[in-house]
């Protein structure tokens, strides 16, 4: 026999694409139903990410504003002239500023005295931010350098001072020009330990306020131009100056610690997209492979006419890219809409400026997201095009090829597993947390379909056979050929997980913020009480009705040796990189013999006392800071009290919840050896109203002059409006979420439709009931939602549990009402869709909808 | 044109000896030549056609299409040869139902990247010659049973084939519909030289041909001797 080749055949891509185009005639509603799957979740991740890049500007804005310029750099002595030789090599504009503590008295206020923090200010100072006062004039007049001074709004209101009154400095007297609103450079807690005093720099000399020795904190203020490398000149400056013990803050720094702030709410956001975008594809992929089905004959008979396997492959691949561009396209204008709304609901409670602009990174990147994983997951039912072989245009049972394993099946679930992964890691500020929900997700992804495959088993094993026709039935249809089991169990199953994680996750998340930021925490601190006055502090607001709720003794220490080393050693070995911080700092330690509710004990026992006589004293050490210095149990410090050498060894580790505002220690001692330490008090109490409060103060100010108070209502205030704002933004974000896993049930069931259709209509000719067919559909719905909801309830809470253990940190919450609600509304819809999706074929003639379906 | 020697097809089943339902066929036809394959339900038409068709693979024995030993082309080849050189009629018509009378047409030309107005033109002809040049823009669904054959039937010839399949073309048409569309496919089998290959039930139909080969349980029957 004579063999020639077969004739080589140009692949038309415009075949292709017309083809796509013209075979999706019929179905482009459908299509386009099947792509507001992933509009949701691509909205949410355009808008979180463009509402993410606004703060963050935002943020670096808010940093330069909270520090007032690129650098700053202070030390406790005056800078050598090599050091300030380098730092004006640096470039750019530098000031100065003194700052440090000293007596201030009102000679309008019976000449009361008080320690506050006095601040030098040369005019250029701040170059970022704003220097607010009340009136605004007053930070003009500071800058003019006239004998002026600006007083913490709160010392006005607390001695009753107005602008013009005197106040008496070292050995001047100025006028009071106003009162101080805002001004970078001062962290909160050195603010809340005293009162800010501004004056100009040109006035100190004046009032001889400069010879204060080594209590004076020399600052230095840089402004560089943009684009300049700060950090690495800080580095530069450290390890030539090392001697000089210059301490550096940057506006990389700040950003940090505010970045930190908001991470267990941006770790939830992102999740949301994740989320979102996730069920929205398994809901593509889902309607792809009912569609597809229906497509295997055209297919085949392309197959007949020439088509290539890749050809026909193709056409749907154009098909699922279109649903893919339109989704994302959609997603995109909705996700930007969002955007531009947000600042309407936002930007009356933020606590700083935010220019609310389209981010385009933002938007390409949630863009191509959505097409990406809306292709990736239509890929896996288009396979089945490549193997449909042009025998079934002869005999339609063939349907697809023989079942021979598709290597590129696997290919494409790696592809799926690394886009997913990737993904995940790059929506979550750990990658850790990235890999660990991929793994939940494919834990869940195995589940349910063991219990699929079970569900399906037991359905044909177990369920008696003299049961009444519709119940046999509509359990048939779990366990026949081409069932759904599998299918649907992973949609509603997936679907229940993912939206019940969200509320769970969701309420977690609010009982930690509603912890930290409102209740029944102590509002107003009273600072600097000497050991003699604390009784009567007690006493006094017992008669003001308002209890001591916290009273911690402090005494100020600093370390001298460090795991038997003198101090001084370790911090000039290179090799235990301990921040040098921890070493030299001046330690505010308290004592007292119970933990708090602020902290728990982590490692080792608690030693609440001790006999006064001991030689090594049991101390308490919180976690960070054990980590950071590279100590544990067992561990031995020295500590310099004021003088009196002490011993002690660490034998218990603490964490400790910083953010609540409470006084918290980081090395704690039990009671009996520091009482005659020479020490002072941090008091708190918590007034109901803001009158209350100013008459508590008046009074304390009255009888123990030397106390400061600072009021908290109204930072607590503050903090409670912005988680106010953070919850009504997690919960429209969770919205998104919830009807993503909506869209994607009722697309799972309405794919029913199309595959029942001609059993329905068999049953319908045979002569049953309308009632007949809707209680079989009912059935297999009923037990397909309760079971796909039950497991998906059970895999919530597990990843719950350990979302909230891993990742936001904080005692899980398990609403048994949501996940009772979740069962019950995945059931009811699941039902519903079902009912609504096959209404139309069994309200109608059977030869009619055969007609329509054609 | 068409050349088979001993072509089987054989099933494997589980536990139990292969079930064959095609036994060692043999035939050849010529430029023009036309063959009805008949026979009972089961008897292996279909699977006899589809194997001559490259629509599967035997398990045993060669087809050559135009030449072309289809056995050593991969799947992708074979669906080549039969753009190139073979038509299609099914029993049940088998139209996109997503494409028009014209666009159906033209399917297997745009396979091929031979679309165009020039095309086109031939294919509005064809359905012209099929008596439906006023239906060209209507789809499957408005469209009778005879008028879909019809449209298939100009479908099969665009690509000017060397050799037409027809599985049961008139199997779900009425006898005056089937009449007509037995005429079209003998006139337009003479007018363009085709070879022409069909499975029929229909006696007459098998009559018209100018070949028979009768099967029984997957073997030719040797045909009897006319009558003199």
């Amino acid at each position: 026999m004579n063999s020639s080749p077969a004739p080589a055949r140009p692949r038309s891509l415009r075949f292709i694409l017309s083809m796509a185009w013209r075979d999706s005639r019929a179905s482009r509603r459908r299509l386009l139903l099947f792509s507001l799957s992933i509009v949701l979740g691509v909205a949410a991740l355009v808008a979180i990410g463009s509402v993410g890049d606004n703060l963050r500007s935002a943020i670096d804005q808010e940093a330069r504003g909270l520090l007032g310029a690129d650098l700053e750099v202070s030390s406790r002595s005056a800078l050598t002239p090599e050091a300030n030789t380098f730092l004006q090599s640096l470039g750019g504009t530098a000031t100065t500023e003194f700052t440090f503590p000293s007596m201030i008295v009102f000679p309008t206020a019976g000449s009361q005295t008080r320690l506050v923090t006095l601040r030098g200010m040369e005019p250029a100072y701040p170059f970022y931010g704003k220097f607010l006062t009340d009136p605004p004039q007053a930070a003009s007049q500071i800058s003019a350098g006239e004998p002026v001074v600006v007083l913490e709004a709160t010392l006005l209101t607390q001695f009753g001072l107005k602008p013009g009154d005197p106040v008496k400095l070292g050995t001047g007297t100025f006028k009071i020009a106003g009162g101080l609103l805002k001004i970078p450079g001062d962290s909160t807690g050195l603010t809340a330990m005293s009162p800010r005093v501004i004056l100009p720099m040109a006035q100190l000399e004046s009032a001889g306020l400069t010879g204060k020795g080594s209590l004076v904190r020399h600052r230095s203020f840089f402004k560089f131009p943009d684009g300049f490398d700060t950090d690495a000149r800080v580095r530069e400056l450290k390890e030539n100056f090392r001697d000089l013990k210059l301490n550096t803050d940057t506006v990389a720094e700040r950003k940090k610690g505010l970045g930190k702030a908001v991470e267990s709410v941006d770790s939830f956001l992102s999740l949301v997209g994740f989320i979102a975008l996730f069920l929205g594809a398994i809901g593509v992929a889902s309607a792809m492979h009912v569609y597809v089905r229906q497509k295997l004959i055209t297919v085949a008979v392309l197959r007949c006419l020439g088509a290539s396997a890749w050809q026909g492959f193709a056409v749907y691949l154009i098909q699922g890219l279109g649903i893919g561009l339109a989704g994302a396209a959609l997603g995109t204008a909705l996700g930007v809409a969002l955007q531009q709304t947000l600042p309407l609901i936002a930007k009356p409670w933020l606590p700083f400026e935010v220019d609310f602009a389209i981010s385009w990174p933002q938007v390409l990147q949630g863009f191509a997201s959505g097409v990406i994983i809306c292709v990736l997951f239509t890929l896996l039912p288009l396979l089945a095009v490549r193997r449909v072989t042009p025998l079934s245009a002869l005999r339609s049972s063939l349907g697809e090829g023989a079942g021979r394993p598709d290597p590129l099946r696997w290919f494409i679930w790696l592809a799926i597993g690394i886009a997913v992964t990737a993904f995940a890691i790059q929506q979550t500020p750990r990658w850790q947390v990235g890999v660990g929900f991929v793994t939940a997700l494919l834990l869940a992804f195995g589940i349910l379909t063991t219990l699929a495959a079970l569900t399906a088993w037991a359905a044909r094993k177990f369920f008696p056979a003299r049961a009444p026709y519709v119940w046999r039935q509509g359990v048939a249809n779990l366990h026949r050929p081409q069932n759904r089991t599998v299918l649907l169990l992973l949609s509603l199953g997936l679907g229940t997980f993912l939206i019940t994680t969200m509320a769970l996750t969701r309420a977690t998340l609010l009982a930690q913020i509603s912890g930290t930021g409102s209740g029944d925490r102590p509002n107003l601190l009273f600072f600097d009480v000497q050991n003699d006055q604390i009784t009567a502090l007690e006493t006094l607001l017992q008669q003001q009705n308002t209890p001591l709720l916290v009273k911690a003794p402090i005494v100020t220490m600093k370390l001298s040796s460090y795991k038997n080393r003198p101090i001084a050693d370790v911090a000039k070995d290179k090799d235990l990189a301990i921040p040098r911080w921890t070493l030299q700092r001046e330690y505010r330690c308290s004592f007292r013999s119970t933990l708090t509710a602020t902290e728990k004990l982590t490692a080792g026992t608690f030693t609440g006392k001790v006999d006064p006589a001991a030689e090594v004293i049991p101390i308490s050490m919180e976690q960070g800071l054990a980590k950071d210095m590279q100590l544990g149990l067992g561990d031995a410090l020295e500590f310099d009290v004021q003088g009196v050498p002490l011993k002690a060894t660490i034998t218990s580790l603490r964490e400790v919840d910083w953010r609540r505002m409470e006084p918290n220690f980081f090395i704690l001692f039990p009671e009996g050896v520091l009482e005659s330490a020479p020490n002072f008090y941090v008091a708190a109490t918590r007034a109901t109203t803001s009158a209350d409060s100013a008459r508590i103060q008046q009074a304390v100010v009255t009888a123990l002059p030397n106390v400061s108070a600072i009021d908290l209502g109204l930072v607590l205030e503050t903090l409670d409006q912005i988680f106010s704002r953070i919850q009504l933004v997690v919960q429209l974000m969770a919205l998104f979420t919830v009807f993503t896993g909506i869209i994607v049930l009722a697309g799972a069931v309405m794919g029913g439709r199309y595959q029942r259709l001609r059993e329905t209509v068999l049953l319908r000719t045979l002569g049953a009931s309308r009632r007949q067919l809707v209680q079989i559909q009912l059935i297999e719905y009923a037990i397909l939602g309760l079971l796909g909801a039950t497991v998906g309830c059970a895999l919530a809470i597990a990843a719950n549990l350990a979302l909230a253990r891993w990742v936001f940190k904080t005692p899980a919450i398990l609403e048994p009402a949501t996940l009772l609600l979740a069962t019950i509304a995945v059931t009811a819809i699941t039902l519903v869709t079902g009912w609504l999706a096959n209404r139309s074929i069994t309200d109608h003639p059977p030869l009619e909808i055969l007609r329509e379906e054609t | 044109m068409l050349e088979v020697q001993g072509l089987t097809k054989s099933y494997p089943a589980a536990g139990r000896e292969p079930l064959t339902v095609l036994k060692a066929v043999d035939f050849t036809l010529a430029p023009g030549d036309s063959l009805a394959i008949i026979g009972p339900s089961g008897s292996g038409k279909t699977t006899l056609l589809g194997l001559c068709a490259g629509l599967d693979r035997p398990s045993s024995g060669t087809v050559s299409i135009a030449g072309i030993s289809i056995g050593t082309l991969t799947e992708d080849g074979r669906a080549a040869v039969r753009n190139a050189h073979v038509g299609f009629v099914f029993q049940n018509f088998q139209l996109i139902p997503t494409l028009t009378a014209l666009e159906n047409v033209m399917v297997p030309l745009e396979l091929r990247g031979d679309g165009g107005p020039a095309r086109e033109a031939e294919a509005q002809a064809l359905l012209e010659r099929v008596g439906l040049g006023a239906r060209s823009g209507h789809y499957p669904i408005q469209l009778s049973g005879g008028e879909q054959q019809r449209v298939a039937l100009a479908r099969a010839f665009i690509n000017q084939p060397k050799i037409l399949f027809c599985d049961e073309p008139t199997g779900n048409l009425d006898g005056e519909t089937a009449h007509k569309i037995i005429d079209l496919i003998f006139g337009l089998n003479r007018e363009k030289g085709t070879t022409l290959v069909l499975v029929t039930h229909d006696a007459e139909l098998a009559a018209r041909c100018a070949r028979t080969l009768r099967l029984k349980n997957g073997s030719v029957v040797p045909e009897a001797a006319p009558a003199a």
